[in-house]
């Protein structure tokens, strides 16, 4: 059986952690809980409570929003004032079959961003502080409702990505940038994995200041540009002269549906029963990892980041393709994403780290949560 | 002036020991232990602290620095990495039963990748220098730290540098993409690479701006950017900060984000002046600079746009560069503030707070009743598009008390920036300098819980201790320590 404790107010979630004898799931909106390790908890802690835009300063270009913030909310008010989360939030709502995009506590916890990243960086670079409470009972704060603040530890870094495994945050500071008032996407056909991302890297190195590049074998490869239209047009131009190949043009609206669709893993919504796998490597060596993983493995692929990021969907393999994929990497990590419960039982979501880099992590998720209670194993499966 | 930890007389008295055990891992010449030579290591750019260290080693390998640390941490002897020494917090001041760990040796560009557009360089190459070793190829290194001729890739890590291009191209943390590192065991790490996303924890970020507390870092890996095609200035004189910080939130509420946007108050305007001849409008009260960077047709395009934003504003003077000689002639005067205060005042401090932009008259306001409270003198130069001020303390250190009193100005200062939303470093770090400040931010949860992360990567404290926390605690202790607002749980260990 499953228990559920949602506290109210910080303090109550302070004491809450101080006494509980049992290890915690925490939980925002539980759109998320298909990623990472499986966590062997009967007791899950909700900070849905812990929810609504606090100061949002469009001037300044920082919003604070409790960690369980619906997203699509945060969105939605930043639209309205000309302005967005530039990582890209992914909404992983029809890969995953969750019913929404999930909170902003969500998003950074799994440090999930989307094509933009190659450009305006990820969600650890937009995250400027929160507030928390740690495994041993103590509200903590990091960070300011600054863009620029080098004060003590960077603890925004190490909360991003962690998975809840180190607080529970309650509150979130994040950066926010103006909308580009426009964009166009670059479309080039008939491009083998190698090729498209040669061109893509040539694209990336032009002073085009493309904002996103991607791939989709059989279909097509596509560079973004955003910004004022006459210096879209003007970068457009330029850049198709550059690749000097036949090239169609994607306006504004048909640009961002792409986009998003990329962003949301469209291209594999339809494979339910497969294992999806996010890989992130250097992005020049894209088309040589998934050349090496589709000579040993049954898999379906694409590139974003220009290549770098390489979503690979496995069908039937009892390990979900693991020991190929993860044996094909020269650099980077491959992280499984979405797997049927077998493989999740089986597989670890993460790569092991070499043991010096395995101790130190330890020792930080124990700096914060010395016995242990939030969401055990999810990043080093037990 | 801030009191740093009492020397450990046990290991000064393991001098000779020490530098012969550091002489069997380094080459004789690489460890320096003659007094007038550890003198050149004494300080760093904040230059009123100085203490000669125990004794200096150069490692050149990333093993040698795995030995000295090894060995450190097995006979409990402290260090203190440094870079080029140019911090302007102190974090690279010595301790005088500490080996200062130069990192000057490894001053190589070991990789240039264009086609994933990232660099592989050693720690002590200088920032300016990374950018020298791709510019051929119409790329930079974007975080542009005004020492950036001498201040080397290893210190901006340390200390997450910025720059006046921070608004839009980032600090140090936005721009590395992996480091090697040896922790203070000995143990080498590699975190982040050429690939953009990694798994596990962000030590890469955590490390970042850690002041030398954590580890020594021995390589680095860039990103590296195409410079823009152009950047014009425009140069904005103001009746009132109220106005000029006016025109800075409405250019950035019209989503317009400048590569740079610098503003002046009227005593750095003069100085400025005086020193540059630049042709800075003298009855200004504020002064904006405001560079737009990128494709031709966009910076012209935006230009028309910041013309009348800053017209809108009440502005009394405009001027848009029409050439790179006018631009820089433009910045000449704000890139010669430092030298231009210098020459009017024997010596200053620089200060370094960010606030909410919206503060700043406030802010403004306060520094001058301040600067009548301590009877000093305050020129402000201020990164205005992302709220980081700099103030710079005019005094004469050879006149009674006077950097006292301008230490204590500074702080005031300071507690001013946190009161009004704001923090006590933009870009400097904490170091020494605003070590004893660190309370006025966070309560004693958020530090201790700092600490224990320090604790996580060096539990005997032996990396650059007596930086960034005000109180030193044993890492056992903070561990099941309750804190509570006020109450030091244990009044027995040192405070300085």
């Amino acid at each position: 059986m499953t228990r559920t404790m949602a506290p109210r107010t910080e303090d109550e979630l302070a004491e809450l952690v101080a006494a509980a004898q049992a290890p915690l799931r925490i939980q925002g909106l539980g759109t998320k809980m298909a990623l990472g390790n499986p966590v062997d908890t009967t007791t899950v802690l909700s900070l849905k409570h812990f929810a609504g835009i606090a100061v949002y300063e469009p001037e300044e270009l920082i919003l604070e929003a409790g960690a369980t913030t619906p997203l699509a909310d945060i969105e939605k008010l930043l639209r309205k004032h000309g302005q967005m989360l530039a990582f890209e939030p992914p909404d992983l709502s029809s890969l995953l079959g969750s019913p929404s995009s999930g909170s902003l506590g969500g998003i950074v916890a799994c440090g999930l961003s989307g094509p933009r990243r190659i450009r305006a960086g990820a969600a650890r670079d937009h995250v400027l502080g929160f507030s928390a409470v740690t495994g041993s009972g103590q509200r903590i704060r990091a960070g300011a409702r600054v863009v620029k603040n080098v004060t003590g530890y960077d603890l925004a870094k190490l909360a991003t990505g962690s998975y809840g495994s180190l607080a529970a945050m309650t509150s979130i500071i994040v950066k926010v940038l103006p909308l580009p008032e426009t964009e166009e996407t670059i479309v080039l056909r008939h491009l083998d994995d190698e090729t498209a991302v040669r061109l893509m890297a040539d694209a990336m190195q032009s002073p085009a200041d493309v904002s996103a590049a991607a791939h989709v074998p059989g279909e097509a490869t596509w560079l973004r540009l955003e910004g004022i239209a006459p210096s879209v047009v003007a970068r457009r131009d330029r850049l198709v002269k550059l690749l000097g190949r036949d090239a169609g043009i994607l306006g504004q609206k048909d640009s961002a549906r792409l986009w998003a669709g990329l962003r949301d893993v469209k291209p594999f919504w339809g494979l339910r029963e497969h294992a999806v796998w996010r890989v992130s490597t250097t992005p020049t060596d894209g088309a040589k990892v998934a050349a090496a993983i589709a000579a040993n493995l049954e898999a379906s692929h694409f590139f974003d980041w220009a290549g770098g990021l390489l979503w690979l969907a496995v069908a039937g393999a009892d390990d979900g393709g693991q020991s190929v994929i993860r044996s094909s990497l020269p650099t980077g990590h491959a992280t499984l994403v979405r797997a049927p419960e077998a493989v999740r039982a089986r597989v670890s979501a993460f790569m092991p780290q070499p043991p010096a880099l395995a101790a130190l992590s330890t020792r930080v998720k124990q700096s914060f949560d010395p016995r242990n209670l939030f969401n055990p194993g999810i990043m080093v499966k037990g | 002036m801030v009191a740093m930890p009492i020397p450990d007389a046990e290991v000064m008295a393991r001098r000779g020991e020490i530098v012969t055990a550091l002489r069997r891992i380094l080459l004789a010449s690489h460890v320096i232990d003659a007094a007038p030579a550890l003198r050149a290591y004494e300080s760093d750019g904040l230059a009123a602290y100085r203490q000669p260290p125990l004794v200096v080693a150069l490692p050149e390998t990333t093993e040698q620095v795995s030995q000295v640390l090894r060995y450190a941490h097995d006979n409990g002897v402290k260090v203190v990495p440094r870079g080029a020494g140019t911090s302007l917090s102190g974090g690279a001041l010595p301790l005088a039963d500490g080996i200062l760990l130069g990192m000057a040796k490894f001053n190589r560009v070991l990789e240039v990748d264009f086609a994933n557009r990232s660099a592989v360089v050693q720690p002590g190459v200088t920032n300016l220098a990374i950018t020298k070793a791709v510019e051929h190829k119409g790329f930079y290194y974007a975080p542009d730290p005004s020492s950036q001729i001498a201040c080397t890739i290893g210190g901006n890590v340390a200390e997450n540098s910025g720059g006046v291009h921070c608004l839009k191209y980032g600090l140090t943390t936005n721009n590395i993409l992996g480091l090697e590192m040896v922790l203070v065991t000995g143990e080498v790490i590699r975190l982040g690479g050429k690939h953009l996303d990694s798994e596990g924890y962000d030590l890469l970020g955590l490390m970042t701006g850690s002041e030398g507390l954590l580890g020594v870092v021995t390589e680095v890996t860039v990103r590296i950017l195409q410079k823009p095609e152009t950047a014009r200035a425009l140069l904005v004189g103001f009746a009132s900060s109220e106005d000029g910080g006016q025109c800075v939130a409405d250019v950035i509420a019209a989503g317009i984000i400048p590569g740079g946007m610098e503003m002046m108050d009227r005593p750095a305007i003069h100085a400025a002046e005086d020193f540059a001849h630049c042709g800075y409008p003298r009855d200004a009260e504020a002064l904006l600079i405001i560079e737009l960077d990128g494709p031709q047709v966009e910076v012209d395009h935006l230009m028309d746009r910041v013309k009348a934003i800053a017209e809108k504003n009440k502005a009394q003077t405009v001027k848009v560069s029409t050439s790179e000689a006018e631009r820089l002639a433009f910045w000449a005067g704000r890139k010669s503030a430092f030298p231009a205060v210098g020459r009017i005042s024997p010596d200053y401090i620089c200060m370094d707070g960010t606030i909410p932009r919206k503060a700043l008259p406030q802010v403004l306001r306060g520094m001058e009743e301040l600067s009548r409270k301590h009877g000093l003198r305050v020129a402000n130069v201020f990164h205005a598009g992302d709220g980081n001020l700099h103030p710079l303390i005019l005094f004469d250190a050879n006149t009674d008390n006077e950097f006292d009193r301008a230490e204590a100005f500074g702080a005031d200062i300071l507690r001013l920036c946190v009161k009004v939303g704001g923090v006590l470093t933009g870009e400097h770090g904490v170091g020494i300098e605003k070590r004893d400040l660190m309370p006025e931010m966070f309560s004693d949860a958020d530090l201790a819980q700092q600490q224990r992360v320090k604790c996580a990567f060096d539990e005997k404290g032996l990396l650059n201790p007596g930086k960034v926390f005000p109180v030193l605690h044993r890492c056992a202790e903070l561990g099941r320590m309750h804190v509570s607002k006020g109450n030091l749980p244990h009044p027995d260990l040192p405070r300085f």
